[in-house]
């Protein structure tokens, strides 16, 4: 509350998107500071005697030597509680459709002070009927919880570091976010009020009782995603990739049709009009997994790229601290920041105004450290708390590397601390091959995982379904390097069939029409099938030919375009259909084989 | 505001002064600079530590005698008077008339700077623009709304493109409305490419429509800083206080980068690529973002930029980071254009990124999406072919090689070589389906047999 904070300094340098302060009394590390008579909202970023350096989330103009400035004691932090999902933020957390309300404007003016959460809004408050009176809670006990969207029931919980002896906790009923629903008695014998939300500090990790090995995969009805390079959930995934190769409609793609219980999606320096796109179009579609629209899952931070440096350097801890919180509550969180080098680069250029040494392409040394930290929070946990549960964070960020050069700092620290990598790759995208992640770049930590959860799960066949398709692709770049010194005329019968196969799985399965009402998201059980069909015609192929069938022949069967085209054929919930397409196959080879005299 | 007015200065570096000794300056503040005998200055306060305050002078800081001046500091940041009377007029990048006439004077002045636009205020952009030019219409569609820098090279026609598309295009589009304006900022242009589009404005008969701010090679490089920025405080004036469709056209984005550059030099910031500062992502942001449309408003931007590539190469800062930024590029070719096409647009390498919102039913033609999915692949591999043939020779390319590589060449002279005639969409599109026609049904895997029955065979119920 920048009202309650008594003037404890006075502005003596105004430069970039920093001042430095002086006063009396002692500064925090991280602490939040309203500058000016505006009250503009900063944070304390470095120390010197009685000097301070805050970097501010507005910009400065119209700042003098002298202005007043508030020290409030407090850490940079989320508000925590119901009212998150479906709304959008800016980088500071304050809500953009508030912010037009009260400010009357389509553009965001300076020093606007407004809460994350609406603090006159109801919700209706289900107690948790296990606690009584006396009982002894501790941080992450559920305490209760509200319907927060009709998707997702929020679990209301303990704050992490309180415990105490429960003094009372309120019946069923409707609450602001504010009243309190529950009295502590602490160690120190004061009472405490527990709310509906709580505040943590964004750039402290959020704690949890442990953290467990992933085992299961984000499914996200992208193919060359699920099948080839799967993320298990509570995993890490980097999209590098230089403009226009499709990062932003991955995202979108991921955060569309994931399987995870609440998606996060931070635009971290992005454009305002691909903001407006998801808030216009999200809030249209139905989330295949539950039937419900998608917005009641989804919560966005848009920090686009004309808004403060700062902002967007705290756009990211926003993210992560909101994406924990929802964790805790025993969600499967899946967080996408487009993109991190955005953020990378607000750290230098804040660095830069520090006069901070610069190491490579004059990013600050703690480039890596500072990547390291923001990875690290995700991963698969148990909760504090009880009852027992498990959550998980998955992280999926697009790196935007100068140039689409793989080497630059950015891209190379994240490689060091990210277990996926779906490599964007502008030749592929430059002909429209969408998504356009490279197939030999790339690769996921997580295969040996999720294999054994297909063992389990009845998709016994996925590894092997998977190793003979990359086979073939391997297989294929090679034979593409041959064909292009001697034309694929020249090569063997064999292998021309191996080419034209991979071309039936890189138009047929790897491409995927993000804008097709059928292609957009592909279920599992269809990728399976396409993969068996794919393979089950290559197979049957390969007999022919050693049996004399000229390969031409093979090239001119119609299955060739049904097979590249099922995926928008044939509606996802009718994949019975594709049996149709099997027997095509099966027919197609005899009627061949017979006209060659061979039985297959 | 309280207005300052000091006299002397401390230090004088480049384009920028220092002057100690002077309190109650705010940060960003306009100022004047006079000078004995001399036109007066304008400037900006780019920085404050303490007593010392730093100042850039846009029109330098040549023959100013250290102790002789006198610095008045206005107590706001610069404001530009914004009116309606604007269109038709020529202004340099303080504002100030050029033509002769009389300056503008409004009740209306806005910050130059802007403020960001809320993205839940935005509407999100829809409407297509008609160019007349096939290689957009179809492939890479303009959508109003729309910031889209055409990436060029040195000696290639990317003026005249600019050209055929202010002569041709309908921005103010269907609904009859004759609010249409052009906002044109020259920044750092030659005199040759500011005559050319004098001309140009002229003989399309929009002169009368358009606002001129004017930067040329030869004007200061610190000045060239604020030409986008109050030619787009204008244009956000005309669009969003009074309703009009503005086509904001920036020329060129390299040297107002390259102004850039030379202050930041100046001002002893740590350099990131090429010498170029770290915050250039977010000062050319700054600029682009604020294209667009607004909730209440029925005016729109619509953004297109020159950019011409350093020995052109797309990985150079200014257009890495600009693509990075914008809704797509239009890429201008120099081997096309070595063999006389034009225009000579790269269409795999250019892009739109509003495209996918714009076309189809409702918008350009049901078939669109489709087709322009199956122009790309079919073109992409043609191209692929042409490589090989280029080493194994084309005889030695099988039946179906040859055809594909055909169709390339055929896409190239028939559909992207279209000189300055005008093309409706219908028929950018037809010519699309009829190229198509040359290829085996089997090769066409993006378009449904429906649009194939209808488009290639001309069957079908439905004809829209």
């Amino acid at each position: 509350m920048p009202h309650s904070a008594e003037e404890r300094a006075r502005i003596v340098t105004i430069k970039g998107s920093t001042v430095e302060v002086r006063g009396l009394l002692s500064y925090r590390m991280g602490e939040i500071t309203y500058v000016g008579e505006e009250k503009l909202m900063g944070e304390v970023i470095e120390i010197e005697r009685d000097f301070a350096t805050v970097q501010v989330y507005e910009p400065l103009e119209g700042l003098k030597i002298n202005d007043p400035v508030y020290l409030t004691g407090k850490s940079l932090s989320a508000e925590l509680g119901p009212g998150l999902l479906s709304n959008i933020f800016d980088g500071i957390q304050r809500p953009l459709e508030q912010i037009k309300k009260i400010s009357s404007s389509p553009f965001i003016q300076r020093g606007i002070h407004i809460n994350a959460l609406d603090r006159y809004k109801k919700w209706q408050f289900e107690p948790n009927k296990d606690l009584t009176k006396g009982h002894l809670v501790k941080g992450g006990d559920v305490l209760g919880s509200v319907q927060e969207t009709e998707t997702i029931r929020c679990n209301i919980i303990v704050p992490p570091n309180t415990t105490g002896e429960l003094l009372s906790i309120q019946e069923e009923g409707e609450f602001k976010i504010t009243d309190p629903i529950a009295e502590l008695k602490g160690s120190d014998k004061k009472k405490e009020e527990l709310t509906l939300m709580h505040e943590w500090p964004v750039r402290i990790a959020r704690p949890f009782l442990k953290k467990l090995p992933v085992h299961e995969p984000l499914v996200t009805g992208q193919r060359i995603i699920d099948m080839f390079f799967p993320i298990a959930k509570g995993g890490t995934a980097a999209i590098p990739g230089g403009f226009g190769t499709g990062k932003t409609i991955l995202q979108h793609q991921l955060s569309k049709w994931s399987d995870a219980d609440v998606v996060i999606y931070i635009g971290c320096g992005e454009r305002g009009n691909e903001m407006t796109d998801v808030l216009r179009e999200f809030p249209k579609l139905v989330d295949p997994h539950t039937q419900n629209p998608l917005m009641d899952r989804t919560l966005l931070i848009a920090n686009v790229s004309n808004m403060p440096v700062a902002a967007r350097e705290a756009s990211i801890y926003m993210g992560i601290t909101m994406a924990e919180f929802y964790r805790d509550q025993g969600f499967n969180v899946l967080l996408t920041a487009d993109s991190t080098s955005r953020w990378a680069e607000a750290l230098r250029e804040i660095a830069g105004q520090l006069e901070e040494m610069p190491v490579e392409e004059g990013y600050p040394a703690y480039l890596g450290a500072r990547l390291a930290n923001f990875y690290e929070r995700a991963g698969q946990v148990i909760t504090l708390g009880s009852p027992y549960r498990e959550g998980s964070i998955n992280i999926t960020a697009a790196v935007s590397p100068p140039g689409g050069d793989f080497s630059e700092p950015v891209t190379a620290n994240t490689k060091r601390f990210v277990k996926t990598f779906w490599g964007l790759d502008p030749n592929l995208a430059n002909r429209k091959h969408f998504p356009s992640i490279n197939w030999l770049n790339s690769y996921s930590g997580y295969i040996k995982v999720i294999e054994e959860w297909a063992l389990e799960s009845g998709l016994e066949d996925w590894g092997r379904y998977r190793q003979e398709m990359f086979t073939i692709l391997q297989k294929d770049d090679e034979l593409q390097h041959i064909a292009e010194l001697i034309g694929s005329k020249a090569l063997p019968a064999d292998e021309q069939l191996i080419i034209l196969v991979a071309e039936i799985i890189k138009e047929g399965f790897l491409q995927q029409n993000a804008f097709d009402k059928i292609d957009s998201f592909c279920p599992i059980e269809k990728q399976m099938k396409m993969m068996k069909l794919m393979l089950l015609f290559y197979n049957r192929a390969e007999v022919l030919i050693k049996n004399g069938c000229p390969i031409s022949l093979i090239i001119s069967l119609k299955t060739v375009k049904i097979l590249k085209r099922m995926k928008e054929d044939v509606p996802n919930d009718n994949i019975i259909r594709m049996n149709k397409i099997e027997d095509y196959i099966h027919t197609d080879m005899e009627e061949l084989g017979s006209k060659y005299g061979y039985k297959v | 505001m309280a207005r300052i007015t000091v006299r002397g200065v401390s230090e004088i570096r480049g384009p920028i002064i220092i002057i100690e000794g002077v309190t109650g300056i705010r940060m960003g503040e306009y100022l004047e600079v006079k000078l004995p005998n001399k036109p007066s200055r304008k400037g900006r306060v780019l920085a404050i530590e303490e007593e010392r305050v730093i100042i850039l002078l846009y029109q330098g800081t040549y023959e100013i005698e250290k102790d002789e001046i006198e610095t008045e500091f206005f107590g706001r940041t610069m404001q530009l008077f914004v009116a309606e009377d604007m269109i038709g007029r020529v202004f340099n990048s303080q504002g100030e008339p050029l033509d002769g006439l009389p300056s503008i004077y409004s009740d209306e002045y806005r910050d130059i700077n802007g403020s960001p636009i809320n993205p839940t205020s935005r509407v999100y952009p829809r409407n297509y623009i008609e160019t007349g030019i096939s290689s957009i219409d179809s492939m890479n569609t303009l959508v109003r709304g729309q910031k889209l820098p055409i990436f060029t090279g040195a000696g290639l026609p990317n003026n005249q493109l600019i050209g055929q598309i202010v002569k041709q295009a309908r921005i103010a589009g269907a609904e009859g409305t004759d609010k249409f304006a052009i906002v044109f900022g020259a920044m750092g242009l030659t005199m040759d490419d500011y005559i050319y589009f004098q001309r140009l404005f002229e003989e399309t008969g929009t002169l009368n429509k358009v606002v001129m701010f004017t930067n040329l090679a030869s004007d200061s490089a610190a000045e060239r800083l604020i030409t986008p920025r109050v030619a787009l405080t204008t244009a956000e004036y005309l669009a969003f206080d009074k309703g009009y469709h503005v086509l904001a056209i920036l020329s060129d984005i390299t040297n107002y980068c390259q102004a850039l550059r030379e202050i930041s030099v100046a001002l002893e910031t740590v350099p990131s690529r090429k010498g170029y500062p770290g915050y250039m992502y977010s000062d050319l942001a700054s600029i682009y973002e604020r294209a667009g449309i607004i909730e209440g408003s029925q005016g729109s931007i619509t953004l297109i930029a020159n950019l011409t590539m350093p020995n052109d190469d797309i990985t150079h800062p200014i257009p890495d980071l600009t693509g990075y930024i914008t809704e797509g590029q239009i890429i201008l070719d120099r081997s096309l254009h070595n063999r006389g096409i034009y225009p000579p647009i790269d269409v795999l390498g250019s892009l739109s990124r509003l495209m996918k919102d714009g076309i189809g039913e409702g918008y350009t033609r049901k078939d669109h999406p489709s087709l322009s999915n199956q122009l790309y692949a079919s073109y992409a591999e043609g191209l692929d072919k042409r490589r090989l043939a280029e080493v194994i020779g084309k005889k030695e390319l099988n039946r179906r090689d040859q055809i594909l590589y055909e169709f390339a060449d055929k896409f190239e002279d028939n559909f992207v070589n279209q000189g300055d005639d005008y093309r409706s969409i219908e028929d950018s599109l037809d010519l699309g389906w009829s190229l198509l026609s040359n290829l085996p049904e089997t090769e066409l895997t993006k378009v449904s047999e429906d649009l194939i029955l209808k488009h290639i065979h001309n069957k079908g119920a439905d004809s829209d």
